[in-house]
């Protein structure tokens, strides 16, 4: 292999050459990067179901004609097909032939919903001295709740999005909770540079907006409760921001080795020039209040890349106290004074927290960053935490040269990924 | 890659029905415990976990508070893996260790789900006395459970495993994607050493009745893996724990720990099987692995689901014509059916076996399962889903 395809460490660079996105925003890159370079929000008041009693009632859903009657792993499924498709089209790679390589896709709970587990106890008959279990048990046993399986099986959505889109071997169905989006990108990565493959379709997807989906997160205090402006709710890095914004949406890209995407002519969006991750053992919320965690993951991206500085940092900026606090102190470490002069904002200002999706959707924000030399705003930035002293391109979109960017993502169960996106000049200087 | 490495499994961690760790698995250890229980749980048997105390793994009461039964065994299963690898409280290679755990979803409260169904509280008109039965009646701490990547979180938490910290899931293809891709990544330097595994907690009623809606279950008097055809076949499930040390031969070497066995290769794919691409599959991925003619000692991991049972017994058969002499071992007859954990179970297994120079003997009446009474060198490792994703891994005896 020409030693300009390879990185300085020897093994073969990886570029990306196509990329899909579905958001509360809308369906696609234009829509998204337009919404996101305005300051738009997606966040809105929930419709999908009552709201009564909850402490938060609003979210950045994904509308949608086609799944209904709506269930996490319809659509799901249904966004992560769009986020793939678009992603092909723009690689070249819609020849319907099927994707010459594996699939890497980031999914959510595979679990039971209300309306599910209600449809079974209503058609099981009743079992002397048996449980509610029991009961659905009996249901299940008849046979004609086989179409329900799909929900329940944890692979259901990559094998679906496998019969579509004709990847090879295995697929992957990955969960590393809100890191997911950025590990299925770095296993493409890393596939790559061990020669198993010349590219990989590499992905996440979440659409847990349920009334258990949300309560669940509210009993944490994960949640804003600010309901009353739903758009005004995510506030990253402001010192009154009171928690995330639950989101749906999918993100996908093609990650090529770089011989192969110029052997067939393919545009260069990005490289991806580094990936770190590290494990936290502190707590299943909480990271270590060292940071340790945190800093090695940024840490390894950063030595991964070869690089000592970046020129904007993708924050995973959540909103919640925790990790916005700890995202900088982390950062800082790290990137030292240089972080003064790095701008870092949250895409989740507008788009809410897209949980297990969010590691890719904003790998693609961060590929269009680069892209387009526009930094994308964080909205909501008005009463500015005084501890976090950052340029968050406060509330309206920037014009910058942006030749590497950093994207962090941080989920509970101590999962910490980072990714380092570089243009093909910076991957070659 | 070129210089690919050696792989060695340096650490065993078992749990099941049969006991707990080498001692408890060992291939000539005759007749173990089966723990099945046809009575909770009519009319599906499973196997129960043994006896255990969790605290001598997860010291802490508050700890094991936090988790599901199947986190404490998958923790429990992960700390053994780790002491008998020599690893537990190395500080500094447990910092680099990279986790790749097969989940599914953990437990549900069904106590919970009981009283909601039962008082029709999530009926289409009564969606607000839902909101307020979730509000005061779901405990974080059982979402925590139930998130996949737990259990992979709790063993960092635990036992400081914390290098990286990966989930598959999947069924019993995630179990083989978790060891292929550790495989994978210590053969190509890309890690050094990896806790590698899964685990079931088989007595649930939510579990099975996940696995009831697909119709996968066997709910008849017990019966091995490879009789239960003429019922229209379906499986047991096993509670296991099963985690591995996977390294790379130098880092075992430097630090002077002796190997149960080599990973020589791990394959896998998902074939079409309604398109009748299984058979086709298996061939290409057994090829793929150039194992050599002769006595092949095989740990399968068939589930006693049908077809796929009976078509993986008739490729297995299928090998003599080629000069391979085939003696086959259904572990799930034994342990029952570990989903996630089974093939990592069954990897382990045939490590032991490897290491021990014996393979167990047959459990099965009906004459599939033949004597071997060859020098045991290989074992090939089978891992096909009940319903998706066809997996294979060769070991070998370290010399």
């Amino acid at each position: 292999m020409g030693l300009q395809y390879l990185d300085k460490k020897g093994r073969p660079l990886v570029a990306v050459t196509g990329m899909g996105v579905v958001t509360s925003l809308g369906r696609g890159k234009a829509v998204n990067w337009q919404g996101l370079t305005s300051g738009s929000s997606g966040i809105r008041h929930i419709t999908r179901f009552p709201t009564d009693g909850l402490r938060t009632t609003i979210a950045g859903t994904v509308e949608s004609a086609a799944s209904q009657p709506y269930s996490a792993y319809e659509l799901a499924s249904e966004i992560a097909e769009d986020a793939i498709a678009e992603a092909l089209v723009q690689a070249g790679l819609d020849t319907g032939e099927g994707f010459d390589g594996p699939l890497f896709i980031a999914t959510p709970p595979s679990e039971f919903e209300w309306p599910l587990l209600s449809e079974l106890y209503r058609n099981g008959s009743p079992v002397e001295g048996g449980t509610a279990y029991a009961r659905m048990l009996a249901a299940a046993r008849t046979g004609k709740f086989e179409g329900m399986a799909r929900h329940l099986e944890f692979a259901s959505i990559a094998s679906r999005l496998q019969d579509r889109f004709g990847t090879k071997g295995e697929p992957i169905s990955l969960c590393t909770a809100c890191a997911s989006g950025a590990t299925a990108i770095q296993m493409g990565v890393e596939a790559i540079r061990r020669g198993e493959t010349q590219m990989a379709l590499c992905g996440a997807t979440d659409a847990t907006v349920h009334p258990e989906g949300l309560v669940r997160f509210s009993l944490l205090s994960a949640l804003s409760t600010k309901n009353d402006t739903p758009e005004k709710a995510s506030k990253p890095f402001s010192r009154n921001r009171d928690g995330f914004v639950i989101a749906e949406g999918a993100g996908a890209v093609v990650v090529e080795s770089l011989a192969s995407a110029e052997a067939r002519g393919a545009a260069v969006l990005g490289i991806v020039l580094g990936c770190g991750e590290k494990a936290d053992d502190y707590h299943r919320t909480r990271s270590k209040p060292d940071g340790s965690a945190i800093i090695g993951a940024i840490r390894g991206a950063m030595v991964d890349a070869g690089l000592e500085t970046v020129d904007y940092v993708n924050a995973h900026g959540t909103s919640t106290p925790e990790n916005d606090k700890m995202e900088y102190f982390s950062l800082r470490a790290v990137l030292g004074n240089t972080l003064d002069r790095t701008p870092v904002s949250s895409n989740k200002s507008m788009v809410g927290h897209t949980l297990i999706a969010a590691g890719a959707v904003e790998a693609v924000f961060s590929l269009l960053t680069l892209a387009n030399g526009i930094l994308p705003p964080t909205v909501n930035y008005d009463d500015p935490d005084p501890e976090l002293p950052l340029d968050v391109v406060p509330n309206t979109s920037r014009a910058a040269e942006v030749n590497s960017v950093l994207s962090n993502s941080f989920g509970f169960g101590g999962q910490n990924a980072c990714l380092v996106f570089s243009s093909l000049k910076e991957a070659v200087s | 890659m070129s210089s690919k490495r050696d792989v060695w499994i340096t650490g065993i961690g078992i749990l099941s029905c049969a006991g707990e760790g080498v001692a408890a698995h060992s291939p000539d250890i005759g007749e173990a415990p089966s723990r099945r229980d046809h009575g909770k749980l009519s009319p599906y048997p499973i196997h129960r976990l043994c006896d255990v105390d969790f605290s001598t793994q997860i010291a802490k009461a508050s700890e094991q508070r936090q988790m599901g039964l199947w986190q404490r065994t998958g923790v429990y299963a992960a700390g053994l893996a780790l002491a008998d690898a020599g690893l537990a409280g190395q500080a500094e290679i447990l910092n680099s260790t990279d986790l790749v755990v097969a989940a599914g979803n953990g437990e549900r409260d069904c106590s919970f789900d009981a009283k909601v169904l039962e008082g029709g509280l999530c009926d289409g008109a009564a969606s607000g006395r839902l909101n307020e039965a979730l509000l005061t009646g779901l405990r974080p701490t059982l979402y925590l459970g139930e998130l996949s990547n737990l259990l992979a979180g709790n063993i960092s938490i635990v036992h400081h495993a914390t290098g990286s910290s990966r989930t598959f899931k999947g069924e019993e293809s995630a179990g083989v994607s978790a060891v292929e891709n550790a495989y994978r990544r210590i053969a190509a330097g890309q890690s050094d050493v990896c806790l590698v595994g899964g685990a079931l907690n088989a007595d649930r009623e939510d579990l099975l009745l996940g696995y009831e809606l697909g119709r996968t279950l066997w709910s008849h008097p017990y019966s091995p893996v490879w009789s239960r055809k003429a019922l229209g076949g379906g499986f047991v499930p096993g509670s296991v724990g099963a985690f591995l040390v996977i390294e790379a031969r130098e880092h075992a070497q430097a630090r002077g720990h002796k190997p149960y066995a080599a990973i020589r290769n791990v394959v896998s794919d998902r074939s079409r099987r309604e398109w009748g691409t299984l058979a086709s599959t298996l061939q290409k991925l057994f090829t793929a692995l150039d194992v050599p003619v002769g006595p092949l000692a095989v740990m399968s991991g068939a589930s006693g689901v049908e077809p796929v049972t009976s078509d993986e017994l008739a490729f297995l058969q299928s090998l003599e014509a080629s000069g391979h002499q085939v003696a086959i071992r259904a572990h799930g007859t034994r342990l029952g059916h570990g989903v996630e954990a089974h093939f990592p179970a069954g990897v382990c297994l045939a490590a032991l076996a490897l290491a021990e120079g014996c393979f167990p003997p047959p459990s099965d009446e009906n004459g599939v399962e033949t004597p071997f009474d060859e020098e045991l060198s290989r074992v090939l490792v089978t891992g096909l889903g009940h319903w998706r994703g066809e997996g294979f891994a060769l070991l070998e005896r370290v010399q």
